[in-house]
């Protein structure tokens, strides 16, 4: 356990560990969008000719990545969520992902991070976005840690990737367990009951479902999966060997990102009788305005009624 | 990352060999196009000197070291012109004339419509989807501006792709950032898949260019000798530079030369017959 007090953007966990990866290597190099104020300033310092402001050219900047990559650099690159994902989503599909180059995109405040600044800063869509692109990895790390490592991580591992960064929540977390890799989830708390499934940072949201359920004798195991794609389908495997229920949890809609994809594995799993529930957004813009909390209160992602659906689910089953 | 072995081989072709090199490349684009009754047909013979040109007079490349990393890189960014592109690399030695006619738009074949860099050498990368090119042809030249290679990077597209947002994005940021090695050859053939260029959008591109920073030519696209000289110009520049290629859609088969009807006509019997005769080929 560790940092107790404040909710850490993870951004501060992806700059010091890209210093670290772009002083190893020589080819690492970082396109932004023209963001990254008070954050990439100890990069364009200790790296200038390695660090670029590509300018608010999202498209160009992808395709400027892939023709790097293409020369043999390991590309970053760097935007709002929302903008690094779908302002240049067919320059990622075609540019990067068909021709298989060695391209990271990462993305900031994914979800509802960027609260108050409206629906064009939120990003509901971006994993199922990518999940479909074939031969790209999504990573969308919940946790300090897990964002230090997976920039580690993809530093180390060619190929197309999205990592979506957001806050790293204040809960109990014992990394020292844990060795990342790349398509791995992390149990942060067992239980026999069933298993909350969580990708991004919504480990606390997912701690305070499963407080909640223990008040009610219900013992409510959470996982975190950094990784989306690939999923780590033996941990899905050896929970649906011992628990009941399989529950997910993102600030995503719940079509296409960690629901989706733990969804169509249960389909094709042959397992029987597992009770499974997505929670996410809603199938709708949500247009309120409000903080962080708020909003996913307005998405119906509040621990009372995510743990009360949870418990109709289990009142209403023979399981 | 250099090499410093790579030697270019360099064509055997003149200057005035040019035109019938050109003619040999239509004749194949013709016969690709007849034998799979595709289309795209228009784009592509509209490209012909400008990819000869710069296929057997100046590109430093070798058909027998394809990957070498010191060669130029060419970027057809207007990628529905590949029966062109494949003609230019039959001819250049980087794939054979039969597999250009034999493995083009048939069932388990080589080559697509649009080119896919995994088809075959000297391929260097996938388009089909308009305004790719110059980002990617930036981040190749960026790379190799990095790493002390000398080599040249250029791009073909169109003037009705320079409708797609990203061009000017790339425009932009090569000025900006002083790549040099970088020539994009726009093919101004007045036409776009549904009307004429200039009313689709009223602009002057000349003027668009040079407003992003870049050197602006203007040369007739069909003539070998003025092609070499601009694209030597080029060379001869620090600044990435542009030539505005004044070309006809069609070039070579007169009942399609400046017309719509070019990008989407698919040759019948009597068609192919005219288009080989008008070639200048008895059959």
């Amino acid at each position: 356990m560790r940092r107790p007090s404040a909710l850490l953007d993870m951004r501060n966990d992806f700059v010091r560990q890209m210093l670290i990866e772009m002083e190893r290597d020589p080819a690492i190099v970082l396109l932004t969008g023209d963001l990254g104020f008070r954050a990439f300033e100890p990069i364009r310092e200790r790296f200038p000719d390695r660090f670029m402001n590509v300018g608010i050219a999202e498209a160009n900047m992808v395709g400027v990545a892939a023709g790097l990559a293409l020369t043999g650099y390991k590309p970053f690159v760097y935007s709002i969520a929302s903008f690094a994902s779908m302002r240049c989503y067919e320059q990622i599909r075609t540019d990067v992902c068909y021709h298989g180059l060695d391209v990271k995109i990462v993305a900031a405040g994914g979800g509802f991070n960027y609260a108050h600044q409206g629906v064009t800063h939120h990003t509901v869509e971006d994993l199922a976005c990518m999940r479909v692109l074939p031969g790209m990895r999504v990573l969308c790390p919940g946790y300090s840690w897990e964002a230090t490592e997976a920039t580690r991580a993809l530093s180390v591992s060619p190929g197309p990737a999205y990592l979506r960064l957001g806050k790293s929540p204040n809960v109990p977390y014992d990394e020292g367990r844990f060795t990342f890799q790349i398509g791995k989830g992390y149990v942060i708390r067992d239980g026999a009951d069933g298993v909350l499934c969580v990708t991004g940072n919504v480990i606390d949201l997912a701690l305070a479902v499963s407080d909640r359920l223990a008040l009610a004798g219900v013992s409510l195991a959470v996982a975190s999966f950094p990784t989306i794609k690939p999923l780590d389908e033996s941990l899905l495997a050896a929970f649906a060997a011992r628990v009941p229920a399989l529950y997910t949890l993102e600030e995503h809609s719940t079509i296409g990102g960690l629901g989706g994809a733990v969804g169509e594995w249960l389909a094709e799993s042959g397992v029987q009788g597992m009770r499974f529930r997505r929670f996410g957004f809603p199938d709708r813009f949500i247009t309120d305005v409000g903080s962080r909390d708020y909003l996913l209160a307005c998405a119906g992602l509040d621990p009372a009624r995510i743990a009360a659906a949870i418990l109709s689910d289990r009142s209403s089953s023979s399981v | 990352m250099n090499d410093m072995s790579f030697n270019a081989t360099p064509s055997a072709a003149s200057a005035a060999d040019i035109h019938a090199i050109a003619r040999d490349m239509r004749r194949l684009v013709v016969d690709m196009a007849y034998r799979t009754r595709t289309a795209h047909l228009g784009p592509a013979l509209g490209i012909v000197e400008m990819l000869a040109v710069l296929y057997f007079r100046v590109l430093e490349i070798s058909p027998a070291a394809a990957n070498a990393p010191q060669r130029d890189r060419f970027i057809l960014s207007k990628g529905h012109a590949a029966a062109a592109l494949y003609a230019a690399l039959a001819h250049r030695g980087f794939i054979t004339r039969e597999s250009a006619l034999e493995q083009y738009c048939v069932d388990g074949g080589r080559f697509h419509g649009h080119p896919c860099m995994h088809a075959g050498p000297g391929i260097e990368f996938s388009t089909g989807s308009l305004g790719h090119g110059l980002s990617v042809a930036a981040g190749i030249a960026l790379g190799l501006r990095r790493q002390g290679n000398p080599a040249r990077v250029y791009t073909l597209m169109g003037d009705g792709e320079c409708q797609e947002g990203s061009v000017w994005e790339a425009a932009m940021f090569a000025h900006t950032h002083g790549i040099s090695g970088l020539t994009v050859l726009v093919d101004q053939n007045g036409f776009q898949g549904f009307g004429a260029t200039g009313e689709v959008h009223r602009v002057d591109l000349a003027r668009l260019w040079a407003a992003c920073g870049w050197d602006v030519q203007v040369c007739d696209g069909h003539d070998p000798a003025a092609l070499e000289q601009a694209l030597r110009a080029a060379q001869a520049t620090e600044n990435p530079s542009v030539i505005l290629a004044q070309t006809v859609a069609g070039k070579g088969i007169p009942s399609l030369e400046k017309t719509l009807l070019s990008h989407y006509a698919v040759l019948d019997e009597p068609g192919y017959a005219e288009a080989i005769r008008a070639l200048g080929y008895e059959k």
